[in-house]
Order: C-alpha cells, then sequence, then structure tokens
C-alpha cells in the first residue's frame, strides 16, 4: 500500500545509490519496483550473460550508466580462452538502436571492437565516460572515433587493456573544442604519441584532475604538463628518465613544488632511481602510492621515497620491497588501509623478496589495513596468527605462495590454522584467496567464520568433497567460488544445487567433477547456465559421462543460454 | 581517477588500539640481523636445548591448537608433529647447491629461499620476534632468531656454519627455542633495536628446507598454467620494463646496475647492483656476507656449531685483514685496487668486481698482463 505520492517516493529513492539497496527496494512492492526502475539511473551486471540487453532497456529507460562484466576471473591467468565470449557488440548494438541515452559505461574483461566504440561514439550525444578495465580486442582506432565523436567527454580510463596501437594519432583526435576532460588515462597503450597534441590537450582542459601517461611520454614533457596543470589529483608518470644534473629535471622539481594537489601517483615504468627527489614534495601527502609496474626502483631510493609518504592510504609495490622495505612502510604509513605486494618475479626460483614476516611487520605497524594482496615466498600459521590479531578489519585478503601447496615454512603443517585465524577475527571479510597446503580443515573454518564472505578463490587445496561443502553450507553470502585443482567432485557439486542460483558464478577447474555431474546439475536446474569449456585439443567431446570435465563455469541467467558461445564451449 | 571496477570498499572502521604499540612502533623498524645464505646464527646455541627443543615446540604447536580447536564432533584437527616435519627435511639433499641469485635489489636478498655454502647446507631461520606485539603467541614462536638471546647481536652472527642433514636440524630448534625464551624474558622488542649491520644488500637468506613442497623437486618450479594468478598485462609490462631497466655488465643506466663478482677458488660468481650502495663500506660488507661461505669453506669447519663461533670472526679478518683485496676493472680493462676513487666515480667506471687473494693479487695481474 502506498501511503506517498510517486513524486516522493522517487525523491526518496534518489538518495539511495547503492545498488544492493536499489535492488532491495525494487522487491519490496508493485509500486516502489515501478517508481525504482524508472527512478535508476546506474545499474551493475556483473555477468553480461545473465540477463539481455532488452530486457536490461526495457526495465531501466531512464539508464545513464551501465557497468558491464564479462569474462570469469580466472580468465586474467589465461585459463580461459580469448574467444570466450564476453562480447560488447550486442549491447552498443541495442543501446543505440533504443532511446537510453547513455553517458557512461564501464566494461571489465570484455571484448571490445573498434566497430562497437565508434558506433558508441555516435549513438550517444551526452556520452561523458568510457572506463575499459582488461578489456581485450580494439584498438587505437577505436579510441580515436571515441576521442573525435564525444564531445563532451569527461573521462577515459583504459586500464590494463591489451590494445593495438597503431600509434599516434587518436590523441590528435580530440577536437579543439573539446575542454571537458577530467580524467585521461592512458598508461597501458605502448606506442608513441603525438607529444604536442597531449600539451596542447592539457592546456585546454582546465578541469583536468587525473592523468595517467604511457611509457612514451618522456620526463621533459612532463614537467611542460605539470606547468600548466598543476590543479592535477592523481598523475601517472610516463618514462621517468633524466639526468637528473639537467635544467629539465631542475624545472621538473619545480613543477612539482606546485602540484599542491596530487594525492595519487603512479607510473615509473622505467625510472631513474636518482630523480626520485623531485618527487618528495609531494610524498607527505600522497594517498595513493602505486609502484606496481616500476622494477627499476629499488634499494634505498625506494625506502626513501616511501620515508616521505606518512599519509598513504594504499600502496601498491613490487615485491623488491623486501621484508626490510615492509617494516619501513610498516613505521611510516600509519594510515595504510590498503596494500598490494605484487612479484616481480614470479617465475623465479626463490628470488622473490617477501616472507611472513613483512606481512607481520605490516599489520604490526598498520593496524587500519582492511585490504592486502600479497604474494610472497612463504607463509607460516604464527604469522597469519598474528596478522589476524594484529588487523582484525580485513574486508580483502588475498594470499598468494608463489609456490603452490607449500605448507608452513618452520613447522611444515598445513596453514589451515594461519587462515582459520584470518577467518574468525575478521568478522567483515568479503573477499578471500588461499594458497599454500591447505586440508579440509581451513574450510570448515571459513564455512563456521566466513559469514560475510562473498568471494572465494581457492587453487590446490582440500583433501576430499567435504571441504567444498562446509562452504557451500557454511558461507551464506558467498557470490563468487572459484576453484582450480582441487579434489571436489560430484558429491560436493551437486549437494545443494539450490545454493547456486544464490551466487553469481561458479567456476572450477582440474577437479574431480564429471560429464555426468555437469549433466545433472544443469537438469536440476534450468535457470543455470553450466559451460563445459574445451580448449585442449584432444578432447573430443566424449559422451562419457565419467570423463572429467576441465574446465567448467556455470551461473545463474535469467536468459536461458547465451547464443555467441564459440566452438569449445558447451552449453548443457 | 574512476575507481577501479571492482570498486575500493570504504574505508574500515579505525583499528583497534593495541596495548603494546609502543612497541609497535619500535618493531616497525625492528627488522632483524639476517643470516643472507641461511646459516643461523649458533652462537648461543649448545647442544643440550636439543631435547628441551623439541618439547617446547610441542607445548607451543599444542597452545596453538587448542586455540583454534573447534571441537566439532567428528572432525580432527591436524596432527602436530613438529619433529617429524623437521626431521623430514631429509628433503635437505633436494636443495640445490646454488643459493638463489639476490634480486636487484639489496633489500631483496633478505628472504632468499636456498642455503649453500659450498656443499654444505644450512638453516635458516632468522624470523625474529615480533612477539611483544600479542601476547602469549609469541612465546610459540619457534622462529625467533637465536640471537636475541645472545648478547652480541652484531654482523658477526652472520655467516654461521653449516649444518649436515639432520642434527643440524635440532641443532637450529635449540637455537631457535632457546632464542624465543630468552626473548620473552626480555622484555622489549629484542632485536629491534638493537644495531645489525645496515648494508643495503640484504643480509638475510631466509630459507625453507622444511617448508619445501611435499612433491619432489622444489629447485625446479614446473610452471603451473595461471600460476601464479598474476595478470598477463602485468607480467608482460614487467618483461619489458626489466629489459629497459636492467643494464649490461657495466654500463651506468638509470636503472639498476648489476656487475658480476668474482671471488677466487669460489665455483660461481654473483652479481651486485652498485647503485644499491652509496658508499665503499656498504658495498664492501654486502659482498663479505655474499662470499662468506666460500671464505668459510676455505676455514674448514663443518658443521658441529660450536665452532662457528670462530668462523665468523675468521670471516671478518679474511676480509678486512691482509687476506683479500677487493679489485674491480675498469673502463680501459685495467684492475684497479678499490677504493681509491670517489664513490660515484667509481660506480660510472667499475666493469667488474672480483675479491683476490691478496697473496695471489699481484701475481693474477702479473698473468692477466701477460695474457693482454
Amino acid at each position: 500500500m502506498n501511503y506517498f505520492p510517486d513524486e516522493v517516493l522517487e525523491h526518496v529513492f534518489d538518495f539511495i545509490s547503492s545498488h544492493k539497496d536499489r535492488n532491495s527496494v525494487s522487491l519490496v512492492c508493485k509500486s516502489w519496483y515501478k517508481i525504482e526502475r524508472f527512478s535508476r539511473q546506474r545499474v551493475f551486471i556483473g555477468n553480461c550473460y545473465s540477463i539481455s540487453p532488452d530486457r536490461l532497456i526495457a526495465r531501466f529507460p531512464g539508464l545513464k550508466s551501465l557497468t558491464l562484466k564479462g569474462k570469469p576471473h580466472f580468465a586474467d591467468f589465461n585459463l580461459v580462452p580469448h574467444d570466450w565470449g564476453g562480447f560488447l557488440d550486442p549491447w552498443i548494438r541495442a543501446l543505440a538502436k533504443s532511446r537510453i541515452g547513455l553517458e557512461e559505461l564501464r566494461l571489465k574483461r570484455m571484448v571490445v571492437s573498434d566497430e562497437s566504440l565508434e558506433l558508441l561514439s555516435k549513438s550517444f550525444l551526452n556520452f561523458k565516460s568510457l572506463v575499459l578495465v582488461s578489456c581485450e580486442g580494439f584498438t587505437t582506432d577505436g579510441i580515436a572515433a571515441i576521442a573525435a565523436n564525444c564531445r563532451f567527454l569527461r573521462e577515459l580510463d583504459l586500464q590494463e587493456n591489451e590494445v593495438d596501437d597503431h600509434r599516434g594519432h587518436w590523441l590528435s583526435c580530440f577536437p579543439e573544442s573539446c575542454t571537458s576532460l577530467v580524467s585521461l588515462n592512458f598508461a597501458c597503450l605502448k606506442g608513441e604519441i603525438n607529444l604536442g597534441a597531449l600539451e596542447r590537450l592539457v592546456v585546454r582542459s582546465p578541469n583536468l584532475k587525473s592523468l595517467r601517461l604511457n611509457r612514451a611520454v618522456p620526463l621533459d614533457t612532463l614537467q611542460k604538463i605539470l606547468m600548466r596543470a598543476p590543479q592535477v589529483v592523481d598523475l601517472g608518470t610516463g618514462s621517468y628518465v633524466h639526468d637528473p644534473s639537467s635544467e629539465v629535471y631542475n624545472k621538473l622539481k619545480s613543477a612539482f613544488q606546485r602540484c599542491k594537489s596530487i594525492r595519487s601517483l603512479s607510473g615509473f615504468l622505467e625510472v631513474a632511481p636518482r630523480c626520485m627527489s623531485a618527487i618528495y614534495p609531494i610524498c607527505t601527502n600522497l594517498t595513493f602510492l602505486n609502484l606496481s609496474y616500476a622494477p627499476g626502483l629499488h634499494g634505498n631510493e625506494l625506502t626513501k621515497l616511501i620515508q616521505h609518504c606518512r599519509k598513504l592510504q594504499r600502496l601498491w609495490i613490487l615485491d623488491c620491497i623486501g621484508d626490510k622495505g615492509l617494516g619501513v612502510v610498516a613505521s611510516t604509513c600509519k594510515e595504510l588501509q590498503e596494500l598490494r605486494v605484487f612479484p616481480s618475479d614470479p617465475y623465479g626460483a626463490g628470488n622473490a623478496a617477501v616472507t611472513e614476516e613483512g606481512l607481520v611487520l605490516i599489520s604490526a605497524g598498520c593496524t587500519k589495513l582492511n585490504s592486502l594482496l600479497y604474494f610472497c615466498q612463504q607463509m607460516t600459521n604464527a604469522a597469519l596468527i598474528t596478522v589476524a590479531k594484529n588487523c582484525p578489519n580485513f574486508i580483502r585478503f588475498r594470499l598468494c605462495i608463489l609456490d603452490p601447496i607449500k605448507p608452513d615454512a618452520v613447522t611444515n603443517q598445513p596453514l589451515d590454522e594461519g587462515f582459520g585465524a584470518i577467518v574468525q577475527s575478521c568478522k567483515g571479510l568479503k573477499r578471500l584467496s588461499l594458497s599454500g597446503l591447505l586440508t579440509d580443515q581451513v574450510f570448515l573454518y571459513i564455512g563456521m567464520y566466513a559469514e560475510q564472505l562473498e568471494m572465494l578463490s581457492i587453487a590446490f587445496a582440500g583433501d576430499s568433497d567435504k571441504g567444498m561443502l562446509y562452504v557451500l553450507n557454511g558461507c551464506k553470502k558467498l557470490r563468487k567460488l572459484e576453484i582450480r585443482d582441487c579434489p571436489f567432485g560430484n558429491a560436493a557439486l551437486l549437494e545443494d544445487v539450490g545454493k547456486y542460483e544464490t551466487m553469481r558464478s561458479l567456476w572450477m577447474s582440474s577437479c574431480e567433477v564429471t560429464l555426468g555431474g555437469c549433466k545433472t546439475l544443469a537438469e536440476k536446474m534450468p535457470s543455470l547456465s553450466v559451460e563445459i569449456i574445451n580448449d585442449t585439443d584432444q578432447m573430443e567431446f566424449s559422451l562419457d559421462d565419467r570423463q572429467k570435465v576441465e574446465k567448467m563455469y556455470l551461473y545463474r541467467t535469467l536468459v536461458g543460454h547465451r547464443e555467441d558461445a564459440p566452438e569449445f564451449v558447451w552449453i548443457l | 581517477m574512476s575507481q577501479p571496477l571492482l570498486g575500493v570498499e570504504e574505508e574500515g572502521q579505525s583499528n583497534v588500539s593495541s596495548p603494546s604499540d609502543d612497541c609497535i612502533s619500535q618493531n616497525g623498524l625492528g627488522l632483524k640481523e639476517r643470516n643472507y645464505l641461511g646459516l643461523s646464527d649458533c652462537s648461543s646455541v649448545d647442544s643440550s636445548g636439543v631435547s628441551s627443543l623439541t618439547e617446547d615446540n610441542k607445548n607451543n604447536l599444542n597452545l596453538k591448537a587448542t586455540e583454534l580447536r573447534l571441537g566439532l564432533p567428528g572432525s580432527q584437527s591436524p596432527e602436530r608433529e613438529p619433529e617429524l616435519c623437521l626431521l623430514n627435511s631429509g628433503k635437505l639433499d633436494e636443495k640445490p647447491l646454488f643459493p638463489l641469485l639476490p634480486s636487484k635489489d639489496g633489500i631483496c636478498s633478505s628472504s632468499q629461499k636456498t642455503v649453500v655454502s659450498g656443499n654444505k647446507r644450512g638453516f635458516s631461520d632468522t624470523m625474529d620476534g615480533f612477539s611483544e606485539v600479542k601476547g602469549s603467541v609469541y612465546t610459540e614462536k619457534i622462529w625467533m632468531f637465536p640471537g636475541a638471546g645472545s648478547d652480541s647481536e652484531s654482523p658477526q652472527t652472520v655467516g654461521h656454519g653449516k649444518y649436515p642433514g639432520n642434527p643440524g636440524v635440532n641443532v637450529m630448534l635449540s637455537a631457535r627455542s632457546s632464542g624465543a625464551q630468552a626473548s620473552v624474558k626480555k622484555d622489549g622488542p629484542p632485536n629491534a633495536l638493537q644495531e645489525r649491520p645496515r648494508a643495503p644488500n640484504g643480509t638475510s637468506l631466509k630459507q625453507t628446507g622444511i617448508s619445501n613442497n611435499n612433491s619432489s623437486a622444489p629447485a625446479a618450479k614446473a610452471q603451473v598454467v595461471g600460476w601464479p594468478p598474476i595478470r598477463s598485462f602485468r607480467t608482460k609490462t614487467l618483461a619489458t620494463s626489466s629489459k629497459n631497466n636492467d643494464e649490461v655488465d657495466g654500463k651506468p643506466g638509470p636503472g639498476a646496475l648489476f656487475i658480476k663478482v668474482s671471488m677466487d677458488g669460489a665455483p660461481y660468481l654473483r652479481k651486485v647492483d652498485l647503485r644499491t650502495y652509496s658508499t665503499y663500506r656498504e658495498l664492501s660488507s654486502a659482498l663479505e656476507k655474499m662470499f662468506s661461505c666460500f671464505t668459510l669453506g676455505q676455514c674448514g669447519s663443518h658443521g658441529s656449531p660450536g665452532k662457528e663461533i670462530l668462523s665468523e670472526s675468521k670471516l671478518k679478518d679474511l676480509l678486512h685483514g691482509s687476506e683479500y683485496v677487493l679489485t674491480y676493472e675498469d673502463k680501459d680493462g685495467d684492475w684497479m685496487l678499490v677504493g681509491d676513487v670517489p664513490w660515484e666515480m667509481f660506480i660510472e667506471t667499475c666493469k667488474r668486481l672480483k675479491i683476490m687473494k691478496s697473496s695471489d693479487a699481484i701475481q693474477e695481474q702479473q698473468l692477466e698482463r701477460l695474457w693482454m
């Protein structure tokens, strides 16, 4: 029963921005559903195959901002063949034909073509923001189309995409009349760019707050840009190499001194360590520092830099910082909330430089830590227990010991107790990635304690179906489960098939699940799409149900099986 | 800049303040003496510690076990047999003999994986106590740095001896346990504030002998598809960056400056990044640590922990004393004594380093001239 006029409700709903809350609102009653759907402007679709473009358009005619995710997470690690799917094209076509006034598009792990980009650029007059993360399939020609045709473009953010770089001219495609840029990130492009065009673009963009350059932009251009854009808040350097005794470098130093607003710094793919002192003045105000692509920066220069960064909240770094360097971080960066330590030499035999020690140091010094991604050489239960006690606020905890199934480095025990301590202590934990030697016990702990867990990544762990069952039974809020190389089989898979409807997706590869098991699941749950991915040549689709399935990806969907699956994907 | 799609979560709640905050801040810098080559400090070891040690371990681990025991019907907690696992290091035999190369950064070498000194293996477990941070958990730490217990928190602890197989294991453990106990008695972070040699070239070698994979060859890392889980974009980008940053021997460049270091009598060479040092002293002490294994090999002490102390001081003598000289080959191909020119000039011209026995140095140079 509705006691308020629709306009009042709409106004109230305006204050509700989180997707979850909006979704809940729409479930209350029919009239709330109706009001909510007409007023909704931002939609998040975590799996592009869970719904179709037409149904999206039909339900949300006021759509302005769309977020789409395509391939499963493990595609990042080459576990999913390239042409598996996740195509942007049908979405753009459908949206272009409709009356939707799309202004913002954010994509992750999707296949984007130049044609789609061009269509996008021409179909939406008010288009303002394009964010592409880990996408592929396009070239700088597509980017050029965006630059040329989106007259009110505010944001062009390319993060870690595989882009075919046709070199250079896309930057010049920004018309002289384009003065609205707020954010420009082309760090992932590998080719040359027109430096003059870049400078002119910066000069005519007074609102530019975020600028991330690629490797092809030399230090003297950076200096010129900073002189013209001292208001910049987020900066990614290009090539940061120069002679520290040069005039250009001196000018850069004074340019940095004028940039009082910089809070976020990244880049340094090429770096001359002796030039880092120019940056010290901005270090004091930095809240985000990303040096994870800067292998040229290490040792004393690195620690000296960090010692200036007392207000740091997020730090992304390579493991060449070492345990000792992490100690410096721990004593300097008391406000640290997020730490990511990436391996500088992932396949090297033991060159990695961080161990459980560094992590313990961090946990002791940075008690506000709530998000961790840590690639390390080894770990111990004792260390994890300590970390759990020091930092009970973890929301994301991802630990990757480079050597799979490595036990506690000291006791040779599985790391069950350590991870158990983490889940027990961190009551708000939403995302967890495990590694090392683990038995079913750790899953028992997870099932018992990880009440808020939404995403779990497991590799080379567990002893039996019990492990998976503990998790499926215990983690009520689980949305994404991805498993590789674990001894979980049909019994675990089929125990509670209804569970998968409450989740976004399940990935299982190199487990004990058989074709027969998957078929049974698909039969019982028509609301799920159960995909068998067969990219190995040897596999004919043998119809033997006892055959183990190499890769299975299942997800809930409202629109049945997708039509664009390639040959090697078999949807049961 | 737009947030990454997965979104950064809202800030967590402010942390709980811990009673040992002061210790934390001290501990923050509290990096301990690392045994670079994984040869643990045994100065506080005595063999009588062995049996008590393993018991300690047992007790300690049991404490932990009870702490986390869930007590569900039917669930079994994993066996805790520390002795067994440690003795499992028959796997020691599989450890590669070659110490793994330090990464570019001197700091990196703080956690090398394997240990080798000539043909001898050693363990290190040089984890130090952050014990004071949170109560009883730390009494259980068997990874306390033994040096914590000893009075000499000094560079000499580096380069200690080798352990022949199993007995070495127990010995090391006893070192640890005595360290653990000692550090519990001493309050305050035992090692954090003590001086330690701050050669930027890391001084520790974290060894993982007992933490080998249960499977066979640990050294040969079979590359598993999609492991470690790193985005291919990152791997490709870093590969290109490394190529740009690493310079060929001797060519000064903006990035790291790796040059070969050889030592008379050593079976293999090493590489150091000259840019991680800023003085001759730093370089020299880093080299001492790097090559201590060979020196000790020549000292001839084997295994018995008691003798390690001697070797340590002997090492110092060897390098600082008259036995060895540090020389380098400059751009012109001449072999020069290290130390004559200002540091900055030195790294511009140095192409490779050589640690020569003084007695040989003269002959060597004469020979070289004959060859040239």
